[in-house]
């Protein structure tokens, strides 16, 4: 009987130990999936917003966690990855202080109105993410964003002093190594043996999203003399680029470079309709009267004078229509003022309706309305004058208005950068991404996954966070694969990719 | 002590999903040790489940067995598109059972049965790849048997009784994939019902062929549990009209399928016996998983299981090896109930081979202790559920399995 009891406790006992049932070749084995050439045991994410994981008007947590750069740093684990560490801000609320007083507005979310209708807004609370508390130790995530790409070599863009003048930037404040640092030399110092840069967006983002109202730099070589939402000269850009991709290879870290979307496929400027104004047969006659003068006389009067050029005549005509379809008007800066000449003879306006006509045309097909224009468009800024309607009798400031004159700009900068990254990562045997043409696809007719279509539609489309700017989580999930299926091909590696359905969209809530 | 013992079951009874779907058979270390063999085999008062007819030809004036299986159930998934992989950490699963048998006269004898055949408890890691279809469940059925078994005649003997179950379920998942509060915090749910009860019955016959052939039949009602009001608990739900979930009651429906099993036992050689038992569960009647939200504004929770009758041949041997020690060992296949397509990792079965080894030592004329082991063993499988969806479209869950379950168990039998 002992030696059976013994018997028997021996086989449970080996029950116990081999307890846990094994894969003939489990995915967390080493081996199973392959690095290829490549090294990831110290990877480094440098570049802009996009790279921080911003998204909905705002930096934060949630939103980090679901960062490009973190979503593949889970991946790489499986071949040899690290761990990766992001500058995390303090909340989920996203806000900024800078010594107590708030500097940056709390994230968007998706709340319901009044009316049912769901629509986005800042999320109500105080934020607790000082930039004057600085972090200790250096991040895998070296994301700041709003950077344009001269500014991760500007030595100081991360001295908290500099914020309030904005010489400085206040996400690179809380980590940067010094006052006198740059984005470039703490990335750098980390010695990484595996990063990606994705840099140049800001560089024209900021002229487009403020509807062209900054400068096209081109030709200008000295980026201390840009404003915040001009236009980066391609030859600057090269420069500085070409000098971040040398500081990051020094070591012979193998990496991915990645070029700049269209930006005018976002749905900051795909929301709002160029046409959507509706008016009844009797108001647009009305209006029609009220700028036949505009149209009849004074246009053609001042191609006579050649003043203006007849096609810009015909881009200033006003014509509105009884249906739900009319452009709105607006102010272009791009088209020759005419209020001074207007007041003299021998038109003879009276000073208000000169400077009105000014600058005057109608919104066209080729125009994109940035997203901010909704909450304008339609509206009457003086209650006690319900004639004044904002697009109708009051015309769109410029920078609700990305014209084509402007778009124009915009691409042929985008253009130069894509070829300078383009070129740099071949010289350098790096992996390519092409982030415009992937962005481009998930415009035009979306992106199949597994639960639907990932398409720019605003809110409802997966894609684009509530900024109209910045992806979501899944948004950046889908980036995430594209850069893994580059470093495949490029490295010869087999790193996995993710299941972007598991990734979420926007964040509703109400306040 | 009956009540003592049954206060015992109901506080310790939770069985684990081991065999196909949630049916876990241990209802007795004698017959575990022989492949869970016992329809045609008279030997105990395990014959309450197995065959309640053996009971009136038990030698035995009173028999009463009790007993307890320790079970250790392990699901491993991997998904090698991605490298999603997760382990469960389900609780140690301690079914019991008690049977008691009175010989009141040559041709009358009367049993009561307290048994665990059905349960599931599985806990993954918490917000895994599949956690929009199951986080954990605990799932648990009580079934009360009193028994009466006529003899006919020395070749012919009929038993049955009415069944009471008493079960109780609580369950939780995540709403969907991606929905979280403000924090990140996944949304879930977690449905929550016990003292759910229903009755059913069992009814069987046994035939003496010849003095060491005999042929068992056992029928087992399906039995309905029906849940109703049932607590549904949602967290980390957003603050929003869009995501309207709410605490509220739920009702839902969960079968205890019929079960027929026939068999033979066959004393081929002194103190040597080999048993067959063929199982069919007519599994068919578990079409879906459906939870009933009282709260009109929470969307219903439809899960299709449309599972399959299956099938368990069952074959098992006993050597009485000394007045002392009785040794037996066996094997079982069991067919997974689990239709392709609707592989969920609350259940993830596919077939499997089972073998099984226990002896029964004699303390002196009345005692006996009994002891089993159990070794379920199932192939790696690749696998997926495709009846999951996300605003209309389906978003199948796949990825490769693999399970096994280890399950010692002991008991004690009196008799006089």
């Amino acid at each position: 009987m002992k030696n059976i009891l013994k018997y028997t406790f021996a086989v449970l006992a080996v029950g116990f130990v081999s307890c846990e049932p094994e894969f003939d070749s489990p995915v967390t084995d080493d081996g199973f999936y392959s690095s290829g050439s490549a090294d990831f045991s110290k990877y480094v994410s440098v570049g802009n917003s996009l790279t921080a994981g911003y998204a909905d008007g705002a930096l934060y947590i949630t939103g980090q966690n679901n960062s490009y750069p973190n979503i593949m740093a889970q991946q790489f684990s499986f071949v040899g990855g690290g761990d990766f560490t992001q500058p995390l801000m303090n909340d989920n609320l996203g806000g900024l202080l800078l010594g107590g007083s708030q500097i940056a507005e709390n994230r968007f979310v998706l709340a319901v109105g009044p009316n049912g209708n769901p629509g986005p807004v800042r999320l109500d609370g105080m934020p607790t993410t000082d930039v004057s508390n600085k972090l200790s130790g250096s991040f895998n995530n070296m994301g700041v964003p709003g950077a344009k790409s001269f500014h991760l070599v500007a030595p100081g863009y991360g001295n908290v002093a500099g914020v309030p003048t904005g010489a400085a930037n206040p996400y690179f404040a809380r980590f940067a190594s010094s006052e006198s640092a740059t984005v470039i030399g703490d990335a750098a110092a980390q010695n990484a043996t595996f990063f990606t840069l994705w840099i140049g967006n800001n560089d024209i983002l900021s002229y487009a999203t403020s509807g062209g109202a900054g400068v096209d730099q081109t030709g200008n070589l000295d980026p201390t003399s840009y404003g915040s939402n001009d236009i980066t000269d391609p030859n600057v850009f090269a420069a500085v680029y070409s000098q971040q991709v040398d500081a990051l290879t020094a070591n012979g870290a193998k990496g991915v470079l990645v070029n700049i979307p269209e930006v005018t496929s976002i749905p900051y400027f795909t929301t709002v309709p160029t046409n959507a104004i509706p008016l009844d047969a009797a108001t647009a006659a009305q209006l029609n009267a009220q700028f036949a003068a505009y149209n009849n006389q004074i246009l053609p009067g001042l191609v006579g004078i050649g003043l203006i050029s007849a096609e810009e005549a015909a881009l200033r005509m006003i014509n509105f229509s009884a249906s739900l379809n009319n452009f709105p008007i607006m102010t272009d800066d791009d088209l020759t003022d005419i209020t001074t000449v207007l007041q003299g003879p021998p038109f003879n306006l009276p000073a208000q309706l000169a400077a009105l006509l000014g600058q005057l045309r109608q919104v066209n097909a080729n125009d994109l309305i940035v997203l901010p224009a909704s909450s304008v468009l339609g509206s009457t800024p003086d209650p006690n004058n319900p004639q004044g309607v904002i697009g109708v009798s009051i015309p769109l400031t410029d920078q609700y208005v990305l014209a084509a004159s402007e778009q124009a700009r915009v691409t042929a900068a985008s253009t130069a950068y894509n070829a300078t990254i383009q070129a740099l990562a071949g010289a350098k045997n790096l992996a390519f991404v092409d982030a415009k043409a992937a962005l481009s696809r998930v415009a035009n007719g979306g992106i199949v996954y597994d639960g639907g279509l990932l398409t720019s539609q605003f809110v409802t489309g997966g894609a684009f966070s509530l900024d109209g700017v910045h992806p979501t989580p899944r948004g950046y999930a889908y980036t995430a694969n594209l850069i893994i299926q580059a470093i495949n091909d490029t490295y010869d590696a087999t790193i996995p990719k993710v299941h972007i359905g598991n990734y979420g969209t926007v964040t509703v809530t109400n306040n | 002590m009956k009540k003592v013992l049954l206060l015992a079951v109901f506080a310790l009874a939770s069985a684990v999903t081991y065999a196909g779907g949630y049916r876990v058979s241990l209802q007795g270390n004698k017959s575990l040790a022989m492949g869970h063999t016992g329809v045609a085999v008279i030997n105990s008062s395990e014959s309450v489940f197995f065959n309640p007819a053996a009971l009136v030809y038990l030698e035995d004036k009173f028999s009463i067995s009790v007993g307890v299986h320790g079970v250790f159930s392990n699901i491993a998934y991997q998904d090698a598109e991605t490298g999603a992989n997760a382990r469960t950490d389900s609780p140690v699963g301690t079914p019991l059972y008690l049977y008691a048998s009175y010989q009141a006269n040559d041709w009358l004898a009367f049993g009561l049965g307290v048994y665990t055949p059905y349960g599931s408890s599985v806990e993954y890691e918490e917000d895994w790849a599949g956690s929009h279809l199951v986080n954990n469940i605990d799932l648990q059925a009580i079934y009360i048997q009193p028994t009466v078994s006529f003899k006919i005649n020395d070749k012919l003997s009929v038993g049955g009784g009415p069944i009471y179950v008493t079960g109780s379920v609580n369950f939780n998942r995540n709403l969907n994939r991606t929905l979280t509060d403000l924090e990140g915090n996944r949304a879930n749910v977690t449905v929550d019902a016990s003292g759910v009860s229903n009755w059913g019955w069992v009814a069987s016959a046994m035939v003496n062929l010849t003095e060491d052939l005999h042929i068992g039949a056992t029928y087992r009602s399906e039995i309905i549990l029906d849940a109703e009001d049932g607590d549904a608990d949602f967290e980390n739900v957003p603050n929003s009209p869009l995501t309207p979930f709410a605490d509220t009651t739920f009702n839902a429906s969960l079968p205890l399928p019929a079960e027929m099993t026939v068999g033979m036992s066959y004393d081929f050689c002194e103190n040597w016996t080999f048993a067959f038992d063929f199982n069919r569960t007519f599994w068919d009647v578990y079409e879906s998983l459906d939870l009933d939200f009282a709260n009109p504004e929470i969307p219903d929770s439809k899960n299709a299981r449309n599972y399959k009758n299956s099938s368990i041949y069952r074959f098992g041997m006993q050597y009485e090896a000394t007045k002392m020690f009785t040794l037996r060992a066996g094997y079982y296949f069991d067919e997974s109930p689990v239709r392709e397509g609707y592989f969920a990792p609350e259940t993830p079965r596919n077939d499997s081979n089972n073998f099984t080894a226990g002896l029964t030592v004699n303390l002196g004329e009345h005692l006996q202790i009994d002891a089993s082991f159990l070794y379920s063993h199932f192939k790696e499988v690749d696998a997926s559920y495709n009846y999951y969806f996300e605003n209309g479209v389906a978003v199948p869950f796949k990825g490769t399995y693999k399970t096994n379950a280890f399950v010692p168990g002991l008991g004690l039998t009196y008799k006089l």
